[in-house]
């Protein structure tokens, strides 16, 4: 058998902390990056007699994101207890939700690399408390606790098991991450923990309907390890499975020095979590009212914004799914267009001009040294013709370098308007036409490629400013008669 | 006798200068200090502090600035965490705990001017009837020497009884207050669920606890409970309800009230001079013009196996908290982080404790969930059911508070099931959520017997009227017992 006779099945459970200031239970900050235990109040350190308190901005942002997959949103949710001891656990127990959680049911459209498309279904969103973290170096034998992310809100996201290859489940996960951090629901920031992912994976035989036992690689935390450690486990499946072997039931690690995952525990060990309900939290109601108005504040939706900007602005589906990706952007361009009209014209200004500027110096939009309407001033002047995109281009690097504090005075004092007057233009060309006889006679000949040298003289003698449509026209008329 | 008086007379006395603040903390003090050895009802008393905050209190007099309680020596059970003093739970485990917050209800307390003399000896979390499980020992019933006090807030009551403080603070999650203070002769209230915040409350079960004053009166308990009710907005639980004055309604008159007795409360195991007392009680009721009629609760039969399953269950998470990592007791030279958990668990907490946590472990796990947690929910229900029904009919309900008044020291202690029938009248006002009060109604064997007063939610001020008025016809609540030292 080859890896073609097995069909990969895959569901992916994302853990995103929520961007809030204070922390989901306590009130305390959550800020990336503290001295160790100094975000960690009262509450945080589980000391007797303290009890949590649900932060409102919290579930504020899982509605946010069930709005945003076109989920349900349950109108009553409840929290549990999730009992275990480890000691970056301060309580002994997690408050997340089971049986009820806040949100269920909704569904994202990933597109693969062949251009396809493919509908992936959320199960579930569960509000929960994320742990502390244990520290096992510079304590020489002994292991060190920071609490300050302990309380740190999360939205764990469960998918459905409709992801088929380490391809969709990696774009499952960037959609995720894609959508969290447009909604500003996460920071989206992998490298501090923001989103991590585990990822279920299990093999069967094509057209089998029963699913094969599963592993769960946990606390994977960047793209690349994500689909690697779903390489690794689809192989090792296959060939456990391929040699008449079972695969066992496990949480297994992903070691990204040996590229390879590992057992963590397996389910004959597994511990029994003791769910309850959380005695001292009420159910979370959600009324219909709350949840209208959050969709009121909503932000319009990557897929929207990218199917608005097709249909509105006739932009190509590469320029609308760039432009639609970040709402910076996406407002930044619609600005430019507000001003400048020309929307395919904007597009490729900001994909080119902006982005190359902004890359170059390492600045982000919010300190790009040319404003929208700046940029869509321009872009109207070429419109009207009353510059040429060279001409533009020549704004645009003066107002970057802020060597101009409005590009309609640096045109003005530059004296940049193109001549398009046809008053001043005509007599320009016959002076041209008459100082070069022989030109022109060789053009009526037959020679049109001379048309280069007449325009060039002409520009040579209008500083490049001839509207070099008018040019051509009068041009032409003039050649072409007598 | 400054410390056998009512609240009122007291504030009345500092509002003439009969006495300071001070001379009445330290007259509270010296009685500690001559009978706390005896009745061990204080695991810590706070001298130095206390009179500091007298010294405060009798300032604010002279000033005029005065809260409304100035001057009030009182004491709080060890389950309440105090800023900067030691707070046990009545456990090895807290033997080192100090808390860097109050408890709302001590805070409450402060602000209203009340002096906290010390903490108050308690069985370990909240976790039994007769004080026996304290680590840091019995509590003497100020009635009769080697006599338990009930509990779990036995020194709270005892120490209200035996007159070294002038009002107490305790918690009930199946009968903490009303026992003992029926077992000790005096007032205690368990409020409704969520009246009374529990922030800085040590949790045994967080569904069921709840806090409430232990006095010398139904006048002081309304007093008190004016102090420590009200919505809390650092537990999510608490009612956002606004506070009566619990005084307002003390002195309706009884006349229209209809009362309810539940047969079931006076079968089998009741003691006969308890049923005696409790009837000559209901009489007197009758003959100041409240109907009495009989109520079901048929459900009341099951509430002690649902309490031993939700308690536990309860608790057992409650409980994970102290792992020897953070605070509290942690054993000598861990090994690994197993041994730690498991020596320093097995070190810190005692027996009852240890039985309930497996008890309540077990009632969670998988395959057992449904049998046993779930279905004592569905118990906690119906017996909820039962009294919504019985509310529709009578206004309170009243009966015995426990079925003996207070065994010797040990009596029970081999007789797990007897000592977890003492909570068989008051377990079903916390599984409810209902708010109850015991009163003292008499004696059996020389020991104070208590009458229990359940009422429907959020009616405090109706128990309280009912026990006032009974107060005023009756002398039980003013006798005390005899003092224990020279």
């Amino acid at each position: 058998m080859s890896r073609t006779d097995w069909e990969v099945v895959i569901g992916l459970e994302i853990h995103v902390q929520l961007l809030t200031a204070a922390k989901i239970f306590s009130g305390a900050s959550t800020q990336f990056g503290a001295l160790p235990n100094s975000q960690a109040s009262a509450v945080d350190l589980g000391l007797p007699g303290v009890l949590p308190v649900l932060n409102p901005a919290v579930y504020k942002k899982a509605v946010c994101f069930g709005l945003g997959i076109g989920a349900k949103i349950n109108h009553r949710s409840v929290f549990d207890r999730k009992n275990y001891f480890y000691p970056d656990s301060p309580k002994g127990y997690q408050i997340t939700q089971l049986d009820y959680p806040i949100i269920e049911s909704g569904e994202i459209e990933i597109t693969l690399s062949n251009g396809s498309n493919k509908t992936i279904g959320v199960t579930r969103a569960h509000l929960e408390e994320d742990a502390g973290k244990s520290l096992h170096e510079n304590f020489l034998n002994q292991t060190g606790i920071d609490l300050n992310r302990a309380g740190t809100p999360l939205l764990e996201i469960v998918s459905e098991p409709d992801l088929r290859s380490s391809e969709e489940a990696v774009a499952y996960a960037k959609y995720i991450h894609h959508l969290v951090t447009y909604l500003s629901v996460s920071d989206g920031n992998m490298a501090e923990g923001s989103l991590r992912c585990d990822a279920n994976v299990s093999l069967r035989k094509h057209g089998d309907s029963k699913l094969g036992t599963r592993t769960e690689t946990k606390n994977v935390n960047s793209f690349r390890f994500l689909e690697r450690a779903i390489e690794f486990e689809i192989s090792r499946q296959m060939e456990i499975l391929e040699s008449g072997g079972r695969v066992t039931q496990e949480t297994r690690l992903y070691d990204s020095e040996r590229d390879e995952t590992r057992p963590m525990r397996s389910k004959e060990t597994a511990t029994d979590y003791r769910y309850f309900p959380e005695p001292d939290l009420l159910p979370l109601y959600i009324d219909q009212n709350y949840i209208d108005s959050i969709r009121q504040q909503m932000p319009e939706l990557p897929d929207q914004k990218n199917t608005r900007f097709i249909a509105d602005y006739q932009l190509n589906t590469d320029d609308a799914g760039y432009l639609s990706a970040n709402t910076e952007l996406a407002n930044y361009f619609e600005s430019v267009v507000d001003t400048g009209g020309n929307a395919r014209l904007a597009a490729n200004w900001v994909r080119v001009e902006l982005m190359a500027g902004l890359n170059r110096d390492n600045l982000p939009l919010s300190e790009a040294p040319v404003s929208a309407t700046e940029l869509g001033f321009l872009i109207a002047r070429i419109q009207d013709q009353s510059i040429s995109g060279k001409i533009a281009k020549t704004v645009f690097e003066a107002l970057w370098r802020n060597e101009a504090t409005s590009a309609q005075d640096f045109i003005k004092a530059n004296n940049l308007s193109q001549v398009s007057d046809i008053n001043a233009l005509e007599p320009l060309i016959s002076k041209v036409l008459e100082d070069n006889i022989k030109q022109v006679e060789q053009f009526r000949a037959g020679k049109t490629k001379l048309m280069g040298f007449f325009v060039g003289q002409i520009m040579k003698q209008t500083q490049g400013k001839a509207n070099p449509k008018q040019l051509n026209e009068i041009l032409l008329q003039k050649l072409n008669s007598n | 006798m400054k410390h056998a008086q009512s609240i009122k007379s007291i504030l009345n006395a500092l509002d003439k200068k009969d006495y300071s603040c001070r001379e009445l903390v330290q007259h509270f003090l010296t009685r500690i200090q001559a009978q706390n050895d005896h009745l061990n009802a204080y695991i810590t008393v706070c001298s130095e502090s206390a009179l500091k905050h007298a010294d405060l209190m009798d300032q604010a007099r002279s000033a005029g600035t005065a809260p409304p309680l100035a001057g009030l020596p009182i004491a709080h059970k060890d389950i309440f965490c105090t800023n900067g003093i030691k707070t046990t739970a009545g456990s090895r485990m807290l033997n080192n705990f100090i808390a860097p917050y109050d408890a709302t209800v001590v805070d409450k307390m402060s602000t209203a001017g009340t002096i906290s003399l010390g903490k108050t000896n308690m069985d370990e979390f909240a976790m039994g009837s007769s004080n026996e499980n304290s680590f840091y020992g019995n509590v003497n019933n100020p009635w009769a020497a080697g006599t338990i006090p009930g509990g779990s807030s036995g020194g709270s009551a005892a120490a209200v009884a035996a007159g070294l403080c002038a009002a107490s603070t305790g918690t009930d999650t199946g009968g903490s207050i009303r026992q003992p203070a029926a077992m000790c002769g005096v007032t205690g209230l368990k409020p409704t669920y969520g009246r009374v915040s529990r922030w800085g409350m040590i949790a045994y079960a967080s569904s069921l606890d709840q806090a409430g004053p232990i006095a010398r009166s139904a006048e002081d308990v309304a007093i008190l409970l004016n102090v420590m009710a009200g919505h809390d907005p650092k537990d999510s639980t608490s009612l956002n309800e606004a506070v009566p004055d619990y005084t307002q309604a003390l002195n309706r008159p009884i006349k229209s009230l209809k009362i309810g007795i539940c047969p079931a409360h006076f079968r089998d195991g009741l003691d006969q001079q308890t049923e005696q007392a409790i009837q000559i009680a209901i009489k007197q009721f009758e003959s100041a013009g409240a109907t009495i009629s009989e109520i079901n609760l048929p459900m009341t039969k099951h509430a002690i196996p649902a309490y031993y399953i939700i308690a536990p269950a309860e608790a057992s998470a409650n409980l994970s908290r102290y792992d020897g990592v953070r605070f509290g007791h942690r054993c000598d030279q861990p090994q690994n982080i197993s041994d730690l958990y498991k020596r320093s668990r097995a070190e810190g907490f005692g027996k009852e404790v240890k039985q309930r946590i497996m008890v309540g472990s077990f009632a969670l796990s998988a395959g057992y969930y449904d049998a046993y947690y779930r279905k004592a929910q569905q118990i906690r229900r119906l017996i909820k059911n039962d009294f919504i029904a019985a509310f529709n009919k009578v206004d309170l309900i009243i009966g015995p508070t426990a079925p003996s008044p207070a065994f010797k020291m040990g009596e029970k202690s081999a007789d797990q099931i007897s000592m977890y029938l003492q909570d068989i009248y008051t377990i079903t006002s916390n599984l409810a959520g209902l708010p109850a009060a015991s009163i003292p109604v008499g004696f059996s064997n020389n020991m104070p017997v208590g009458l229990q007063i359940i009422g429907n939610y959020l009616d405090e001020s109706k128990i309280l009227n009912l026990a006032h008025q009974f107060q005023l016809m009756t002398d039980w609540h003013i006798q005390t017992p005899a003092e224990t030292t020279p």
